[in-house]
């Protein structure tokens, strides 16, 4: 039986996927992205006990083995804990097991059609996702990951046998603009990319547009370098950068204005991309 | 008689001052103060009549007749058979079998007008595309919606009522399309459209259309064409506040048991299931049919109406609805010492069941005059509710502001009391506007909730200026003006004012957030 430490999960979403889908976010990721819009879900909680001392409803405590027990019932949602703690870690965060995941998604059959396990990095848990997945299909539904790619999929072949797609981050192309976007090289994420491309299992391409932090124009170049013609069929989705909740030297950063969002979208047309989204 | 029944006997009295105040009012326009006018005249008859237990459940509210008038001298709803109308036009009318577009619209605009009701305006226009997708022949997109337009705006127009409605589908047509396409550029509140969705026939593309029109402008409303196909025969439409009738037919008579005030009779929970619930059930019964007797009997309606002669409708094919509503307030009530909520807890739910359990079993024993279409029973209907019911909730639905946290959980609890209700029932969802974005997440939670056993709900976005109230459609902006004392056009602006403010509709739980 395999755990992953769960930070939320939306009933119906409507924006991770298509259709109505069930969304369980899991918590910790393996990089760290100056425009994270939820950055209390990168670290996990190291039971430092700050957010105890400062809960306003006496929801957080302490229980066995020294570690920090969140009260759902008398929580306000006031989010004081997340804004205090020192590791952007979160104590609303509870261990499920797949089956315990699977037993939250049932009560929402028949109205959706999938699920989608996003983060977080969802990639941190496969044995998790596997047999999460394993059950999501007995019950007929579809399974996405939204990931940013940074684990290699190649080596995960259980778990992309019961993996329907991914929306994978490309987040840049240079791997210096990536390492000062993330802190760490993209190898690996242009890896993913071309294995998912050729297993057919690409659900989503996104890019988040920070002008002069994001080499957007060159991250679709490398796309269409290593997906070729697939570009035509493959959804691309570029983001607006938006400061709302980022923790960083971004955090008073201006959006791109709706113009360069749409020339953007006009190269991507240029390099035959067909399928392009803009949120 | 005791002193409610007589104020209640009193209050329902017309005398002069009530005719002196219809006629002088600064609230109502021309045409509905000629209305109130008829009311007047027609409730200064006394044909039906009423033993002491109906008068005296008339008079705690746990009967209602909704305002139906004292002597019934038409069908409370007409559900025309246009498609035959369509083939051989109107002798009486004049009007040949329309072979053009404009003069199909035309032969529509010149029956509608014709069709009575109970308030006076047709609430049944008809399947609209399969009635006019004939005729669309090498007619250009442009040229179909721009007739369309001015035939709907036509309606809204002249129809001061919400009550008002149309059918489209459940299969795709050019016509359906169009329809749809010219009812969202439109924001009107008249007419009221509902798609009939069947598993096997309705496209996921045509479906996908009517959600986002219903997002748009909170039309149409989902009708789960598989479950409510087969309760008559011959065909049905969906009418007014979502009533399922029969085509070539309608309804008779519709009155009600509001349930919330019912249970103010007793707190026991047997004895208001085993006395109390059976001996007012069977006061509505005898109600309804000595309005249905009067109606054939005596009214000179089927005799001298064009519609039953040129075979539009048929005498055969009315039928007597069966009003329940206020379910939610009833279990309440009786539950109160546990503190038990309805749409919340198992055990009230259970109650729930137990009482339409009950409700159904007892109704089906009743005999109903003249309807051989149905066996001569009684056909329930979750009514929907009126301006005045304060505290009551519709039909079955979960009061405002009790809603499950989870949408699947009050989408469940919807199914479990739709199966009852074969003359119509409904729900109502706000849903967040982002969900235009992804259509196809509500078409799936549309299609799940039909195959779960919902039966019929419509949906609007938590940000539009149409919100639905009970089942009829208004206009935020209207409701301002009409709180502010200005006449507004129609009469259902009013209506819907009362109750939106009265039962905080504001308030409902939007969904997919
Ligand atoms: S959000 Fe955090 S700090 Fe606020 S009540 Fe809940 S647990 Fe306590
Ligand atoms: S959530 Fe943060 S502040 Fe609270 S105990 Fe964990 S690490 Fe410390």
């Amino acid at each position: 039986m395999s755990f992953a430490p769960i930070n939320k999960i939306i009933d119906f979403s409507t924006v991770d996927g298509p259709g109505c889908r069930t969304s369980i976010f899991v918590q910790a990721c393996n990089i760290h992205c100056l425009y994270c819009h939820n950055p209390e879900t990168q670290k996990l909680c190291f039971n430092c006990g700050k957010c105890v001392d400062f809960c306003p409803a006496g929801a957080l405590s302490f229980g066995e083995g020294h570690k920090v027990v969140w009260d759902e019932e008398k929580c306000e949602r006031c989010d004081t804990c997340i804004n205090v703690c020192p590791s952007k870690a979160s104590p609303k965060v509870k261990a499920l097991s797949a089956e315990e995941v699977m037993g939250r998604i049932e009560k929402n059959l028949p109205f959706v059609r999938g699920i989608t396990v996003s983060g977080g990095e969802c990639s941190l848990y496969p044995d998790f996702l596997e047999e999460l997945f394993m059950l999501a299909k007995k019950q007929g539904l579809t399974t996405l990951l939204d990931s940013n790619g940074m684990v290699d999929f190649e080596s995960l072949s259980d778990l992309m046998n019961v993996v329907d797609g991914v929306m994978l981050d490309i987040k840049s192309w240079d791997s210096d603009v990536y390492q000062r976007l993330t802190g760490f090289d993209n190898v690996i994420v242009k890896k993913n990319l071309s294995y998912l491309s050729r297993i057919d299992k690409i659900e989503e391409l996104r890019i988040v547009y920070v002008p002069g932090y994001v080499d957007a124009e060159r991250c679709l170049e490398g796309i269409k370098e290593t997906i070729g013609e697939k570009v035509e069929s493959t959804r691309l989705k570029l983001i607006t950068f938006r400061h709302n909740g980022v923790r960083s030297p971004l955090s008073n950063h201006p959006s791109p204005s709706p113009e360069e969002m749409s020339a953007l979208k006009d190269y991507a047309l240029k390099l035959d991309f067909k399928n392009i989204v803009i949120r | 008689m005791t002193d409610a029944e007589k104020t209640y006997i009193k209050r329902n009295t017309v005398n002069e001052q009530t005719i002196y105040d219809a006629l002088t009012s600064t609230k109502r326009t021309y045409e509905q103060k000629v209305l109130d006018l008829a009311h007047c005249a027609e409730n200064q008859l006394n044909v039906i009549p009423l033993d002491e237990r109906t008068i005296y459940y008339f008079s705690t509210g746990a009967i209602n007749d909704l305002f139906e008038g004292h002597a019934p001298y038409r069908p409370r709803y007409v559900m025309v058979d246009f498609e035959r109308f369509m083939k051989q036009g109107s002798k009486f009318l004049r009007i040949n079998p329309p072979k053009t577009f404009d003069e199909a619209i035309f032969a529509l605009m010149s029956l509608y007008h014709h069709i009575p009701s109970i308030t006076n305006f047709p609430v049944y226009l008809g399947n609209l595309d399969y009635l006019l997708d004939p005729f669309i022949g090498e007619l250009s997109d442009e040229e179909v919606k721009t007739k369309t337009r001015l035939f709907l705006n036509f309606l809204d127009r002249t129809i001061d009522d919400s009550f008002c409605h149309a059918n489209i589908g459940p299969k795709e047509t050019r016509m359906g399309r169009l329809l749809l396409e010219t009812e969202a550029e439109l924001d009107n509140v008249v007419p009221n459209l509902t798609i009939k969705y069947n598993s096997q026939e309705t496209s996921d593309e045509f479906m996908k259309l009517a959600i986002m029109t219903s997002l748009k402008c909170s039309n149409p409303a989902l009708c789960n064409d598989d479950v409510n196909k087969d309760y008559y025969e011959g065909g049905y439409g969906v009418s007014s506040c979502y009533n399922i009738l029969p085509i070539r037919g309608g309804a008779y008579t519709l009155t009600r048991v509001t349930l919330t005030r019912l249970a103010d009779e007793t707190s026991d929970v047997e004895s208001f299931i085993n006395d109390v619930l059976p001996e007012c059930l069977s006061c509505v019964a005898k109600y309804e049919n000595e309005r249905i007797k009067f109606f054939v009997e005596k009214s000179g309606f089927l005799e001298s109406s064009f519609l039953v002669k040129e075979g539009l409708i048929d005498k055969d094919r009315f039928v007597p609805m069966f009003g329940v509503t206020g379910l939610a307030e009833c279990v309440n009530s009786l539950l109160k010492d546990k503190g038990l909520q309805y749409g919340r807890d198992s055990e009230a739910d259970d109650l729930g069941n137990r009482i339409m359990d009950k409700i159904q079993e007892v109704v089906s024993s009743f005999h109903a005059e003249y309807t051989p279409l149905t066996n001569y029973h009684f056909m329930l209907h979750a009514q929907v509710g009126l301006d005045s019911d304060k505290g009551i909730t519709s039909g079955v639905r979960i009061p405002v502001g009790d809603e499950p946290e989870s949408f699947a959980d009050h989408l469940r609890h919807s199914a479990r009391y739709h199966k009852y209700f074969p003359a119509g029932v409904g729900d109502i969802f706000p849903i967040a506007s982002n969900v235009t974005q992804n259509p196809d997440a509500l078409l799936d939670v549309a299609k799940g909730a039909f195959s779960a056993g919902v039966h019929y709900m419509s949906f609007y976005s938590a940000d539009t200026d149409l919100v639905r109230i009970t089942g009829y459609l208004v206009k935020r902006s209207e409701m301002a003006k009409y709180f502010e004392g200005q006449a507004v056009v129609q009469q259902t602006t009013a209506l819907g004012a009362e109750n939106y403010k009265t039962n905080k509709l504001q308030n409902r739980k939007v969904r997919m957030e």
